[in-house]
């Protein structure tokens, strides 16, 4: 049994005499994928900023590689390793990918006491790392616009993953794309897996987190369900605990079980 | 696999036409432009116009708005705008003639304390519109009218009343730093090309020109290190992302408001240089001193390419797009064409460049 890159320890978090998170266990091992599952108010939101360092948590604390560590800021779960690719990405559409892959982090050539970008290697780079990905660019100065969605989510995932981080989080990264897209971003997730990154998966999709995930952890009103292993646990299962059973199960007779 | 798609997605880099390439250059609306420009007037105006002296004589009022316009597009590519650049024109024209005249301060010194000036005050504007979040256009428009009327009130309390402040050419008469504002550069090069026959003389064997005015190639030089900038500097990447999403820039580490700060500062600075040049080449300065230039900049800007909207645009384009300015200023006196048609035209083609980035940028990102 290896040891969690980050290990989230009873996390509770209160805004004024709002309880968001009430002692919260999550960790994440090297090369899988856990997903994090929780309708809308569960406080996956609050949960996942507590982890990147944007929320301090009231009480409970954040180990990373069996250290205990305080975020005062995103920068300091940056430097740790956390990184966060959020739902709203972090890409400029009118820019390349290159420079969008390389922005706030651009690889200088000295000539002189003069230091200029250097657009060659820059280009290579991205361009490897996006085959690795599975996707070929036709030429690494095309705009981020011209790419899809999914496109997006996999340039900004190799991004993190090419600039050193161990644990990635994905914020509901498949709601607003389509069935081909979710596969790719789903398929990426598997690739960025295998290189023993650890993989945070936000979703309310249970038939998403389902395909890809190796354990699952469901939130409901700002506590844990309990966390399931792979073949532990049935789509039925996951879906009834986080809606929080009962009302469902009555809800999806009247719809005649589609839901 | 990985070979095979590695030389799959090579094949295709060769499928990329040139013609789609240059399709997604910002500036290929301005060349475009000065191309058609250039053959109107090579059909309706007097030959001289494309002589040595005709065409020297249309790039230096280019050359002066456009200094400004490659400040101001650079500010426009980082999401912001000046609209107080003519205005800055005025007042620090006012430090500079005042510094030399009223202080006495030598040459040197009087250009130091003019860019400092110019750079506090764009710094000011810069801070303004960072910490406020107002839109800049609001924030310079005030700055727009503040400066125009400090720069009458000055000129006022200078020179006791008067509107126009005189005598600033006794004061740096003389003085090395001057040759590099004012007069023309590469003077002994062009009696040597006039001696060798190469260009048009006077009958004296005095060449018709006598050197390039130091306006255009300050000019040339700023295009250039502007270009560098955008196109090979980090700091391009921050100018374009700060334009482009100033949220997601921050989110990827750009230190959007120190990028925009420095931008705000530049285009201040570009507008103190313009003062220097002309006030030394006029030998005087007054409160009248880049009058309405902020839009002819922003227009320039635009026609080189720039959007509105920020996160695109060049430097290149705007060098262009201001070329085609003076081209048309001063081409339409070499025509039987109203001078006047000037106005006209420079509101056709502000729209048209509008239309026509709206293209590009659509073509650029694939929206549809």
């Amino acid at each position: 049994m290896t040891t969690p890159i980050v290990e989230m320890k009873n996390i509770e978090k209160h805004f004024g005499s709002v309880i968001a998170l009430a002692g919260v266990s999550f960790s994440v091992m090297p090369g899988e994928v856990h997903c994090l599952l929780g309708d809308n108010g569960a406080g996956k939101s609050t949960f996942i900023k507590t982890m990147s360092g944007v929320h301090k948590p009231s009480k409970g604390e954040i180990v990373v590689d069996g250290q205990k560590q305080v975020f005062e800021s995103p920068r300091d779960a940056m430097n740790a390793g956390i990184a966060t690719v959020h739902q709203d990405l972090a890409m400029i559409p009118l820019m390349s990918i290159t420079r969008n892959f390389w922005l706030g982090r651009e690889p200088v050539k000295k000539f002189g006491p003069i230091s200029y970008f250097d657009h060659k290697y820059a280009n290579e780079v991205t361009m490897e790392e996006m085959s690795k990905m599975g996707i070929n660019l036709r030429e690494p100065d095309q705009a981020v616009g011209t790419l899809s969605g999914g496109e997006r989510q996999t340039v900004a995932i190799s991004r993190a993953v090419y600039f050193g981080a161990k644990v990635l989080i994905l914020d509901e990264p498949t709601s607003a794309l389509g069935v081909r897209q979710t596969s790719n971003v789903l398929s990426t997730m598997d690739k960025v897996r295998k290189k023993g990154v650890g993989v945070v998966f936000i979703s309310h999709n249970v038939r998403h987190a389902m395909a890809v995930g190796d354990r699952f952890t469901v939130l409901n009103r700002g506590q844990t369900l309990g966390t399931a292993k792979k073949g532990e646990i049935t789509a039925e299962e996951l879906q009834d605990l986080m809606a929080g059973g009962q009302e469902l199960a009555s809800l999806e007779a009247s719809l005649g079980g589609t839901v | 696999m990985s070979d095979l798609a590695v030389e799959s997605a090579d094949e295709r880099v060769k499928n990329v036409s040139l013609i789609s390439r240059l399709m997604k250059r910002p500036e290929l609306g301005a060349i475009a432009g000065l191309a058609l420009v250039t053959i109107f007037f090579l059909f309706t105006a007097d030959p001289k116009m494309f002589t040595l002296a005709g065409i020297l004589n249309f790039m230096t009022p280019a050359a002066q708005l456009g200094i400004l316009a490659i400040g101001a597009a650079l500010l426009m590519i980082g999401g912001e705008f000046d609209l107080s650049v003519g205005s800055m024109v005025a007042f620090t024209g006012l430090i500079f003639g005042a510094a030399m005249v009223t202080f006495d301060l030598p040459l040197y010194a009087a250009i130091i304390v003019t860019f400092i000036v110019a750079a506090a005050m764009g710094a000011i504007n810069g801070q303004i519109v960072i910490r406020t979040g107002l839109p800049s256009f609001i924030v310079t428009l005030a700055f727009l009218f503040i400066l125009r009327g400090l720069s009458l009130v000055g000129l006022k309390a200078a020179t006791g009343g008067s509107t126009q402040l005189r005598g600033i050419r006794a004061e740096f008469e003389g003085s090395w730093l001057a040759d590099f504002f004012s007069g023309e550069a590469f003077t002994p090069f062009f009696y040597w090309l006039a001696e060798a026959g190469w260009i048009d003389t006077f009958k004296s064997g005095k060449p018709k020109v006598d050197g390039i005015p130091v306006d255009i190639l300050w000019f040339v030089l700023l295009a250039l290190l502007a270009t560098w900038v955008l196109l090979r500097s980090p700091f391009g990447s921050w100018i374009f992302a700060a334009g482009g999403d100033s949220n997601a820039a921050s989110n990827s580490g750009v230190p959007v408001r120190k990028v925009k700060m420095y931008l705000f500062m530049f285009t201040a600075c570009c507008a103190a240089l313009v003062a220097i040049l002309t006030v030394m080449d006029a030998g005087s300065t007054d409160a009248r001193r880049g009058f309405q230039k902020e839009f002819e900049a922003i227009i320039a800007a635009v026609i080189g390419g720039c959007l509105l909207t920020g996160g695109y645009g060049s430097a290149i384009g705007a060098f262009f797009g201001s070329i085609i300015f003076g081209m048309v200023l001063i081409g339409l006196s070499y025509t039987n064409i109203d001078q006047d048609w000037y106005l006209v035209f420079l509101g056709s083609m502000l729209l048209i460049a509008v239309l026509f980035n709206n293209m590009i940028r659509k073509r650029v990102t694939g929206e549809r």
